[in-house]
């Protein structure tokens, strides 16, 4: 049931109609009334006139999952309204535009179905064709002010903002504003019965998407290079990546301390990647599944040849082109194991905003320190939505970690030189640089290589390589970021997610703990898995694994690489496409609890 | 790609380049390719080139593909980093390279097979960028590694090994090349080093795309009568257009430049090239002609070689991406980092 400064509105709009503005108007008002807020938007793969949803839930205990229910439908689009009114929770309100009376498929009599004028307001109220379609949805965002008593200074202050620069444009939507509010004001039942109040202050934090989140993320380690082939949901990081270059890497005369290349494709934007770490530079590309399939030949030859690359997958539902606008976990296994033959990759899973900023830039470490490719697996809602999130902060004295790489003195003063050798003994040879000295010279090669750096057909000079490879991996796991561990008192079984998993799981780990269920919870956030994932999978008889793809694909990750078994993992998935709410949590956990039971 | 060390000794008298290295010191493994590959001698001229134009060795970087041109990186230069990538996808690791260093050579080895088919993508977009590299074609017009299949380079018309008539039209890179905006189209014969030395020297020289397509014949598996990559068909119908030589910056021109007959064209990367006509009938920077004039004496069955298109001052790659004169990988980490503060005001504006 909602409740004061508890409850969720969804907007139905129709794609290329500039709701967005309305949309984030509404959000940041009460963002800025310090309520907890989240705000997702639900859009098809098309630039005009398909349906498009978009979710606001404010939540004062500052849960960011999906509510799983809907106590508002603003319902803006003719075509949708069935299905909008459907989804309405019991008790909830509709909200549409009355110039056109639907009676007759408006009917529900466990809702109030509430009519607003809205094109008729602004026919009356403006001149222009381009105004009267806009402003209807300002003109909506009025009519909750008045409904929800959000604050009117607020939204009036943000429109101030976002058009200082566009005098008429402010006019026309603080009158959109007024309007909507006053007619509510005058013809609708005001406030409902639940209402926005507001709360201290949102202080230091921030509303920011996982993209730009990461793109900073990329621009603080000192990335130097990206390359890439335009795909839903990752475009906006190298947007954003280019955006804060041309403001902090450009000089006065145009001179620009960074390169993005658009690659020709998926296949090319690796290979680019590849070239550019080799020469010594610190090098990305942002992605999706589908360029991941691309890749995977080149990540084969970044493992096999040891070359440091960073991949952001922002993941999107498959399999194939599969829903491009939609979220999902189902890349784990094809990144994990991406290429032919025994390969392996460093994976990195971001459950916030924050965390995409700081995975993003230790990601960079990590590949240089390992020389070899790491995949930051992020996915659309992460990294396409608006998230609150704590404000992000630099260690003023980070510097990049390089690894083992040999300048031109050390080579100057060394004997030889031997790519692959394992010198120290932790599975990480040296490194050299084109161009750097004579000496350092060899020769990077996918086929078959001995320890020198030399070819080979040899069956034991093969083996040392891809063992040497091996103890790297192991390695890796003791550097890599561990899991988030939160125990619980009494508990007698525990849950594991990753990614956007998070929020989700921790407002389900309460609701449990409400009805008396007490679980330990675990965010694993890199694959490898450390030493800390493998006693967490020993010291629990019962796991709930929850994720989002229908093959438990984390699970199985657990099952080949953390001593995990089968009877001890149980499965909670979610791969519709939307964002995982916290109520699919529950009631799987508290399904398989009664069938233990029973049992 | 197999290779054997190959013994250094140093004949006294061998002649010594400005840096005072000799040939020996641009020579790479032993080569493991048939004797008498095409490849083989394209390297030979390769390090006589680099020698000549005293290029440090490790200023210069390897690339190529996959096939048996693309193991020919190993046998020149070992003080040289290589990089032997997938197959069709070296222009994608060269282009990620040189945006990060312009200041080294790059030289990228390729072949009929991973230029043509696969890679044709790549090789199209490398030129399409114009790269600031040479890039070898060592074409023979089949699959040597998987034994003797048909590249997108076979005639129309020609057979293999087995007998088997090749239906489909071949793909010239140079036409292509052409087509594409390469700023320096080039073909030779590996059996005319003569000609492709100073080709060569031209295409290290120029700066941007250059691209060089060097008939190779295979030995094993494209030398036989029927072919039109083989030794015999080459040396019968090449039909050279013209004679380059490589000038260096500071050397003297002594030769004679005949009205009409000879030109020189400086270069943008320094030094010049003195172009004199044999049988060429168009003006050197007319891509259209240029086009027109290869496609109809090729079609007459003539394998035209020499430099076919040259335009100089196109923008690279580095000049089109607004890149400074320190390459990207040199730039320190404080030139980089914005740092907190900034970091905190960018942050008020996402309240």
């Amino acid at each position: 049931m909602p409740s004061n400064n508890d409850f969720t509105i969804r907007i139905a709009n129709v794609n290329g109609t500039g709701s967005a503005s309305a949309n984030s108007l509404l959000m940041k008002t009460l963002f800025r009334m310090g309520i907890p807020v989240a705000g997702k938007n639900f859009f098809p793969s098309n630039i005009q006139g398909l349906p498009t949803w978009y979710e606001v839930r404010a939540s004062h205990r500052g849960y960011l999952a999906r509510s799983g229910s809907v106590d508002i439908a603003v319902a803006m689009n003719a075509e949708t309204y069935q299905r909008d009114l459907r989804e309405l929770s019991s008790g909830g309100y509709l909200l549409y535009d009355s110039t056109w009376p639907r009676r007759d498929v408006l009917r529900r009599e466990d809702v109030s179905i509430l009519a607003v004028p809205l094109a008729r307001l602004c026919n009356e109220s403006f001149d222009n064709a381009r105004a009267r379609i806009l402003m209807k949805n300002i003109a909506y965002v009025g009519v909750l002010a008045a409904l929800l008593e959000l604050d009117l200074e607020i939204i009036r202050e943000l429109l101030r903002e976002t058009f200082a620069r566009k005098k008429p444009l402010l006019e026309a939507n603080q009158t959109a504003i007024g309007m909507g509010y006053d007619y509510a004001r005058e013809h609708l039942n005001c406030p409902l019965p639940f209402v926005a109040r507001s709360m201290d202050g949102p202080g230091s934090k921030i509303i920011i998407d996982g993209n730009t989140a990461a793109a900073l993320g990329c621009v603080y380690a000192g990335a130097t290079f990206g390359a890439w082939y335009p795909i839903t949901p990752s475009t906006s990081l190298m947007d954003a990546f280019r955006s804060f270059c041309a403001r902090f890497r450009t000089a006065e005369d145009g001179t620009r301390d960074y390169c993005v290349i658009q690659a020709e494709d998926e296949l090319a934007a690796i290979g680019m990647v590849l070239g550019a770490s080799w020469n010594g530079a610190r090098a990305f590309t942002p992605t999706s599944g589908p360029g991941i399939s691309l890749m995977s030949e080149f990540l084969g030859y970044g493992y096999y040849a040891e070359i440091p690359a960073v991949l952001f997958d922002v993941q999107r539902v498959g399999p194939s082109t599969g829903m491009p606008t939609r979220t999902q976990q189902g890349d784990i296994l094809s990144s994990a194991y991406a290429s032919h033959g025994d390969t392996r990759h460093v994976l990195l899973f971001p459950s916030s905003p924050k965390e995409c900023f700081e995975l993003a830039a230790a990601a960079f470490d990590l590949a240089e320190r390992l020389q070899t490719p790491v995949i930051v697996l992020s996915d659309l809602d992460l990294g396409m939505n608006d998230w609150v999130s704590e404000e992000l902060t630099w260690d003023e004295s980070y510097r990049p970690d390089r690894g083992k790489v040999l300048g031109a003195e050390e080579l100057e003063k060394a004997e030889a030189f031997h790519r692959y050798l394992d010198v120290d003994g932790d599975g990480v040879p040296y490194r050299t640089l084109p161009g750097e000295h004579p000496k350092g010279a060899f020769f990077t090669r996918g086929s078959g290589h001995n320890s020198y750096g030399g070819y080979t057909e040899n069956a034991g000079e093969y083996q040392e390589v891809v063992d040497r490879l091996r103890r790297k991996w192991d390695y890796a796991a003791n550097i890599v970021p561990a899991a988030e561990i939160r125990a619980a008192k009494g508990a007698q079984a525990g849950l594991i997610t990753i990614g956007t998993g998070d929020s989700a799981c921790r407002e389900a780990l309460d609701i449990l703990a409400g009805r008396g269920v007490a679980l330990d919870y675990m965010r694993i956030r890199a694959f490898p898995f450390g030493e800390e994932v493998w006693r967490f999978l020993r010291e629990h008889s019962r796991l709930y694994v929850v994720e989002q793809n229908r093959d438990a694909q984390l699970r199985t990750l657990l099952i080949n690489e953390a001593g995990g078994r089968a009877e001890q993992l149980v499965q909670v998935l979610h791969y519709n496409g939307m964002p995982l709410p916290a109520t699919a949590v529950v009631s799987a956990i508290e399904a398989d609890m009664t069938r233990v039971q029973a049992a | 790609m197999s290779y054997i060390a190959r013994p250094k000794v140093s004949h006294p008298a061998l002649a010594r380049n400005d840096l005072g290295l000799t040939m020996r010191d641009y020579e790479g493994g032993m080569s493991t390719l048939c004797a008498g590959c095409g490849h083989d001698s394209i390297t030979g001229s390769l390090i006589q080139a680099v020698f000549e134009l005293s290029i440090p060795p490790h200023r210069m970087a390897k690339l190529s593909g996959i096939g048996c041109s693309s193991k020919t990186p190993a046998y020149f230069a070992s003080s040289s980093h290589g990089f032997n990538s997938v197959h069709g996808r070296m222009p994608s690791v060269a282009t990620g390279a040189a945006a990060v260093n312009g200041d080294l050579q790059y030289i990228g080895v390729s072949g009929d097979g991973d230029s043509l088919s696969i890679g044709i993508g790549q090789f199209v977009h490398a030129m399409r960028r114009n790269l600031n590299m040479l890039y070898l074609i060592e074409d023979n017009g089949v699959y040597g590694l998987t034994k003797g299949q048909f590249s997108a380079s076979a005639d129309a018309g020609s057979t293999a090994k087995r007998g088997e008539v090749n239906e489909q039209p071949a793909i010239d890179p140079c036409l292509l090349a052409i087509a594409a905006g390469c700023g320096f189209v080039a073909r030779g014969f590996s059996g005319d080093r003569a000609q492709l030395v100073p080709l060569l020297k031209a295409g290290l020289s120029h700066r941007g795309f250059a691209m060089i397509d060097v008939i190779s014949p295979c030995v094993t598996f494209n030398d036989h009568e029927g072919s039109t990559k083989s030794y015999r068909f080459t040396r019968e119908n090449a039909f050279p257009i013209d004679h380059t030589d490589f000038i260096p910056p500071e050397a003297e021109i002594k030769a004679d430049i005949g009205r009409g007959e000879s030109q020189r064209v400086e270069l943008h990367g320094g030094g010049s090239i003195l172009l004199r006509k044999l049988a060429r009938e168009y003006d050197i920077g007319d891509r259209g002609e240029a086009y027109r004039y290869l496609d109809a004496r090729q079609g007459k069955g003539e394998v035209v070689t020499g430099l076919l298109f040259l335009q100089e001052g196109g923008a690279d790659m580095h000049e089109l991406s607004r890149l400074g004169e320190t390459p990207l990988a040199d730039l320190p980490y404080g030139r980089l980092c914005p740092g907190p503060d900034a970091l905190a005001e960018l942050q008020n504006r996402l309240r």
